[in-house]
């Protein structure tokens, strides 16, 4: 990637590179899973990131419910609190995914866009622990917590 | 699969039935776009979602042997990622733990080329109420 040109993929970004939040969530679902679900940038602080996944019939978990499948919140999930760390440390870092809980405290509200909201509560050099939440409207009435770690592959988070 | 049919979800990332294995039923899903990470690797959600459907696909096969119907919501998941899946074929069962009249705690594991090294370990807890 050459200086001053937007990369075509948030993958072509180099470690070190500086994060931008907005850029890099569209860069990181213009394409594959992220793009296949329609998550896009919704917002971030200092150390959170929120994703929108927009709903739709054929990411349903039963033909006709309009329930959306706990398949797309995981993905949510996994990409917003990855996102939250690399809004953290403000820099571009290959990680992967260690593991990754969910906690389903009800359907989503069928037809609603569910926010993911991921944060990034402690980093180690090359341990990150994150936690989040995913809500259709009232962060106070969640449907789903998420908690999970990401491992730095390239490279150290501090 | 006697009673059981994949979701929207899952017949939009390509998850199909391999096959019947001793009742348990072995999904499938083809490496593409829409189940892409990072370049050339699977999405640690895609993995998710597929594991996810293979669990339900088992208790639901297990449910339909013992001839009951129940509606079956998700309480959680928790999946540990072993080895960054690659462009193959990835496949996922579920092996019921324990499926009692109210909840029911399944282990499900994913695999590419070599069914003794999984990528992927979930396990999943799911309640079930009463059909109608």
């Amino acid at each position: 990637m050459s200086t001053g040109e937007q990369p075509a993929s948030i993958h072509e970004m180099q470690p070190g590179d500086g994060f931008n939040p907005g850029l890099a969530a569209k860069l990181m679902n213009k394409r594959g899973h992220g793009g296949h679900i329609g998550l896009t940038y919704h917002a971030h602080g200092p150390n959170w990131f929120e994703l929108a996944l927009p709903w739709r019939e054929e990411l349903t978990g039963m033909a006709g419910s309009g329930i959306l499948a706990s398949g797309p919140i995981i993905s949510l999930m996994d990409n917003c609190t990855s996102m939250s760390v690399w809004t953290m440390i403000g820099r571009f870092l290959p990680h992967a995914t260690l593991d990754l809980r969910v906690d389903y405290m009800r359907a989503a509200v069928p037809g609603r866009t569910v926010i993911g909201r991921g944060e990034c509560y402690k980093l180690t050099r090359s341990v990150a622990f994150v936690r989040g939440m995913a809500y259709d409207g009232d962060l106070g009435d969640p449907v789903a917590h998420a908690t999970g770690i990401f491992m730095a592959t390239h490279g150290t988070y501090k | 699969m006697t009673g059981y049919e994949l979701p929207p979800y899952a017949l939009g990332l390509g998850i199909e039935l391999d096959h019947d294995e001793d009742g348990v039923p072995v999904l499938f899903m083809d490496f593409s776009e829409r189940v892409m990470g990072r370049p050339g690797f699977l999405h640690g959600g895609a993995l998710s979602g597929l594991m996810e459907m293979a669990g339900f696909a088992a208790l639901r096969t297990e449910l339909a042997r013992r001839g009951e119907d129940a509606v079956l919501k998700p309480v959680n998941v928790q999946v540990e990622f072993m080895r960054g899946g690659t462009e193959l074929r990835t496949f996922a069962a579920g092996q019921i733990t324990r499926a009692g009249r109210r909840v029911a705690l399944i282990n499900v594991s994913a695999w590419q080329d070599d069914r003794a090294k999984p990528i992927a370990l979930a396990q999943m807890k799911i309640l079930l109420s009463p059909a109608g």
